[in-house]
């Protein structure tokens, strides 16, 4: 992963899409995916507010990695991270306030959301802050998509709506169980499932 | 949600079993889907969850409101709360492994993966944002770590369970254990009709 060449760090941006793809295959960072997920509003916000600290504190980490030492590196990750977390939450209370109240607690629990500490003990604690800059985009990217995907769906099926206007039939009967908190858990298991067939499909990877 | 002129009692079986951390408000689930392949580690786990969370609010509570209140810096909250919280699991640690040596061994290797087990901080900041007073929110935690406890623990023996059972190719592992837990949170979802809170 040493390598600085354009093809490596197209690799680094893609391979969040789905092969190390943050939420079904490392399993990380489910807290926010589940409980942000009842309408693809407030997915993707939370989508946009975790890849904007992702990104932030992976950039952060690998500039100062040379200068930290080993032994009191996760202190230093969690008060980055940490700062970036504040700076996210008090510009949704500012700007977004809807959004904000909606999210809740969860906005300053990205502080633990594990994906974030994760990316910067294994990557950018490691690599360049080009690769990690492009470790950030791909892990944002691939999150926002997942936990978007499973907003749409969830208020979909459970509300007949999709970003707030209403898209099925008005005869439809909504599900409502899908945005109650037993919804989120059957969403993310069947989309597990897609995509371990996806991955034994197209790359002939045996989950 | 827990308001503050509820009584003690059902601020505790509201966040025990209504407002369960796991299932009902999706805390902390990485460490529950990490750690519950048995059910000797998660009754492990789940005693050092109860233990860390109770002294972690007993300690973020009064560094909220006797120092960052008077000094205007709320808006350090995050910063400070995960760093005291750490630094007091460390303390917490050495402590037991000097004074009691069995109930270290029986939880020690739990202590600092809490750390970062986000419902620890979770509660921290849900005391301070229900606006309880101190003991309302030491029972509140309690109640929490206590639904942590109950939910890990029935989750592993179900999925020591289901690991015999002749489950589709896609959905073994993994996928199965999400749609375990679904069914799960909607059993608890029953508890909310229960106390109508």
């Amino acid at each position: 992963m040493t390598e600085t060449g354009f093809s490596s760090l197209l690799k680094e941006l893609t391979k969040g899409f789905l092969k190390e793809n943050p939420i079904l295959v490392i399993m990380l960072g489910l807290c926010a995916t589940l409980a942000c997920s009842t309408s693809a509003t407030d997915a993707l916000g939370m989508g946009l507010a975790f890849s904007f600290v992702m990104l932030g504190s992976n950039v952060v980490v690998a500039s100062i990695r040379k200068l930290v030492p080993s032994q009191v590196r996760i202190p230093v990750f969690i008060t980055v991270i940490s700062t970036f977390v504040t700076i996210v939450d008090y510009t949704l209370k500012a700007y977004f306030p809807a959004l904000s109240q909606s999210l809740g607690v969860f906005v300053p629990l990205i502080v633990v959301n594990c994906i974030v500490m994760g990316r910067a003990e294994a990557f950018s604690s490691k690599n360049t802050v080009m690769a990690s800059l492009m470790d950030g985009i791909g892990m944002g990217v691939g999150f926002t998509f997942i936990i978007t995907l499973i907003g749409a769906i969830r208020e979909a099926i459970g509300n007949g709506s999709l970003f707030g206007h209403q898209v099925m039939p008005a005869l439809y009967q909504p599900f409502v169980i899908l945005i109650l908190p037993p919804g989120a858990f059957l969403v993310i298991g069947f989309l597990m499932a897609l995509h371990r067939k996806v991955m034994i499909t197209f790359y002939k990877e045996d989950g | 949600m827990v308001s503050n002129d509820l009584n003690i009692f059902l601020i505790f079986l509201s966040a025990m079993m209504v407002n369960n951390i796991l299932l009902i408000r999706f805390i902390a689930l990485c460490s529950f889907f990490g750690v519950s392949n048995s059910i000797k580690t998660c009754v492990g786990m789940g005693m050092a969850v109860i233990f860390v969370m109770v002294m972690a609010t007993g300690v973020s509570w009064p560094v909220y409101h006797f120092v960052l209140v008077p000094l205007d810096l709320v808006y350090l909250r995050t910063a400070a709360f995960i760093l005291t919280i750490a630094t007091f699991v460390q303390l917490e640690e050495m402590f037991i492994r000097r004074t009691f040596p069995p109930l270290y061994r029986a939880m020690g290797i739990y202590l600092p993966l809490i750390v970062v087990n986000c419902a620890v901080l979770a509660a921290a900041f849900l005391c301070i944002d229900y606006k309880l007073g101190f003991v309302k929110s030491m029972v509140y935690t309690v109640g929490v770590s206590c639904g942590y406890f109950v939910a890990i623990v029935m989750f592993a023996a179900i999925r020591e369970v289901v690991d015999y059972a002749p489950v589709p190719r896609l959905f073994k592992g993994h996928p199965i254990a999400f749609i375990t837990a679904s069914l799960m949170s909607l059993a608890f979802l029953g508890f909310k009709g229960l106390f109508g809170l």
